[in-house]
């Protein structure tokens, strides 16, 4: 059986992340989400370089490498030029292709991530699309945003967009061929697959749990365990 | 600020920015959020420096929020990455500019990767082949848009009709500068003045009449974190990050906030709005909050453009306390229409903040 800490070292970005971890707890000292979650990415870079199977096992199963903000300020910081932010996302990445992402709260959120993020890329070639970003589902983006919301054509003609429209500017609408071809990237390099995998995944945990998809999604998108955080 | 320690920083942390001939890519947030922004540097750059900045409409996302959400493999990023720089070389050009932030970081990260290990390079280019037929390439030079209006800011000053000054009382108008996590916190050698104390947006605000203010907390990240602020149930970590920058800012009592990430300005508009409604704080005086701008903003505001045509109107925090102070002439009741004057409303005014 291949080891855990194996199919992790495959990966660039722990290539890259993980050179001699002193323990020394810096990274933690600079990371936002360890003021707000119980979180420590020292202990995860320390399981990690342990090579502990059974331990990486847990941690590719729990909540706690998914409370990450992928800002990067650790990288700065460590002064043994190890860079934890890229070894959780090899620990996510591997946990996603493992099918261990749904059996914790914050690893099911992949399932809404991956559905909502790659349709935005394979429908309209960006990564967020303002027609899909609704003021009911993101009440603090401001009354100014349900202004803009309802007249979204014309905010955008005033200042200079070009939502939907044909040629280059700010929210065109990318022609055929260009997303056939991002299409065909997702295809070849496992996003697809990743995208099948991660929805077959979510409706097995949804049917365990007694719940329609709708309902999964629901409480996917909502839940926030009060376990998860710091005060 | 201790001034002479931070020039020694910024002396260490200079990069090479060719005046001329860029390939432009948009951002997903900024072009969504901040439309007029990207406009604003288009018709600065092309239109009053005289530059050749070239978009064209076939490029994409680079893929960065969904790979940093953890959504796509690093080979499907690092292969839609490809896909952009082939379209560069394809139209002619080696100088590569990009509005965003994440996507400046990624770009960075990628061409360290292929570097460190050429058999990635290898795979990427036979990926780029098969799926789009298309040649791989690689920028000679690859820089933030924010490199560079940093690099016109004295051309840009030239041609500015007013300063970051208080007309009222002639002092500089006091700034604060947030640089946006994936600028140079990676690769602190590919950003303006490094990681620890980043020179791109200061060296606009001295150019241009204002005063930087530093402060504790002005390394913190505004709390965007990708899948927590995506994923409703994880937004207190946005928000709180955002609330702990400023209660830091707070006791200095900027003027105004520059940005150069294009996500930074929508977190740190909206949550002040948020903490604003919630609690009944406000950061800014009598009431307001405190305007979080894009340096495009900014730009246009010292070259005399209209505040309504720069898109200051679709931030939440009212920026009319600043362009009184900067002596901006407006006229408030143009603000919420639309091309050629057409009625589109107002928003539902906020119940706390003004």
């Amino acid at each position: 059986m291949v080891k855990l800490y194996d199919l992790l070292m495959k990966d660039y970005r722990l290539k890259e992340g993980l050179n001699a971890c002193i323990n020394c707890g810096t990274c933690t000292a600079i990371c936002p989400a360890a003021e707000f979650y119980r979180y420590d990415p020292r202990k995860i870079v320390d399981i990690v370089q342990s090579k502990d199977d059974e331990e990486i096992e847990k941690l590719l199963k729990s909540d706690m490498i998914w409370y990450c903000g992928e800002c990067m300020s650790c990288v700065t910081r460590c002064p043994r030029k190890n860079a934890p932010g890229l070894i959780i996302m090899a620990l996510r990445n591997l946990s996603v292709e493992l099918g261990y992402f749904i059996e914790s709260e914050k690893g099911r959120q992949m399932y809404l991530l991956t559905k909502d993020l790659c349709s935005n890329i394979l429908d309209y070639g960006y990564c967020v699309y303002p027609r899909r970003f609704d003021y009911e589902g993101h009440p603090e983006a401001g009354r100014v945003w349900e202004w803009e919301e309802k007249h979204l054509d014309d905010v955008f003609e005033r200042l200079g967009g070009n939502l939907d429209g044909g040629g280059p500017g700010a929210m065109r609408k990318i022609p055929q061929e260009d997303l056939d071809q991002i299409k065909s990237i997702f295809d070849i390099t496992g996003a697809t697959a990743r995208m099948d995998n991660v929805a077959e995944a979510a409706r097995k945990k949804a049917d365990e749990l007694g719940m329609t998809m709708e309902e999964f999604s629901k409480m996917v998108y909502t839940a926030s365990d009060p376990k998860h955080l710091n005060h | 600020m201790i001034y002479e320690g931070k020039q020694k920083i910024w002396s260490d942390y200079q990069k090479e920015i060719p005046d001329d001939h860029y390939f432009y890519v948009r951002s997903c947030i900024r072009q969504s959020f901040f439309p007029a922004s990207e406009a604003t540097f288009l018709d600065i750059t092309r239109n009053v420096l005289g530059k050749d900045i070239f978009e064209t409409e076939h490029h994409t996302t680079c893929g960065g929020i969904a790979y940093h959400s953890d959504a796509i493999p690093q080979e499907t990023v690092m292969t839609i990455i490809a896909r952009q720089f082939a379209l560069m070389a394809k139209y002619g050009y080696e100088n590569y500019v990009c509005s965003c932030i994440t996507s400046f970081g990624l770009y960075c990260e990628t061409m360290e990767t292929w570097r460190e290990f050429p058999e990635l390079e290898a795979k990427i280019r036979e990926n780029l082949w098969k799926s789009c037929k298309l040649e791989f390439a690689k920028p000679k030079f690859l820089v933030h848009a924010s490199d560079l209006i940093y690099k016109y800011r004295n051309m840009i000053a030239a041609q500015a009709v007013r300063k970051l000054v208080n007309v009222h009382t002639g002092e500089p108008l006091k700034v604060v500068e947030h640089i946006g996590c994936h600028y140079s916190k990676m690769f602190p050698s590919k950003g303006v003045g490094g990681a620890e104390y980043p020179y791109v947006l200061v060296g606009m605000i001295e150019a241009w009449g204002g005063e930087i203010v530093d402060y504790p907390e002005r390394r913190h990240c505004c709390g965007f974190g990708f899948r927590q602020y995506f994923i409703k149930g994880n937004r207190g970590y946005s928000l709180s990050n955002t609330h702990k920058k400023f209660e830091s800012i707070e006791p200095f009592k900027p003027d105004l906030i520059i940005t150069n990430c294009p996500g930074c300005p929508y977190f740190m508009d909206r949550w002040q709005y948020v903490i604003a409604e919630s609690t009944g704080k406000t950061y800014g005086e009598n009431g307001h909050g405190i305007p979080v701008l894009t340096y495009e903003e900014v730009a246009g505001l010292v070259m005399g453009y209209d505040p309504w045509d720069l898109g200051l109107q679709t931030h939440q925090i009212g920026p009319e306390p600043l362009l009184d102070k900067m002596g901006v002439e407006y006229d408030p009741a143009k603000k919420y229409l639309g091309k050629n004057g057409k009625d589109l409303g107002n928003p539902i005014p906020c119940a706390c903040l003004k």
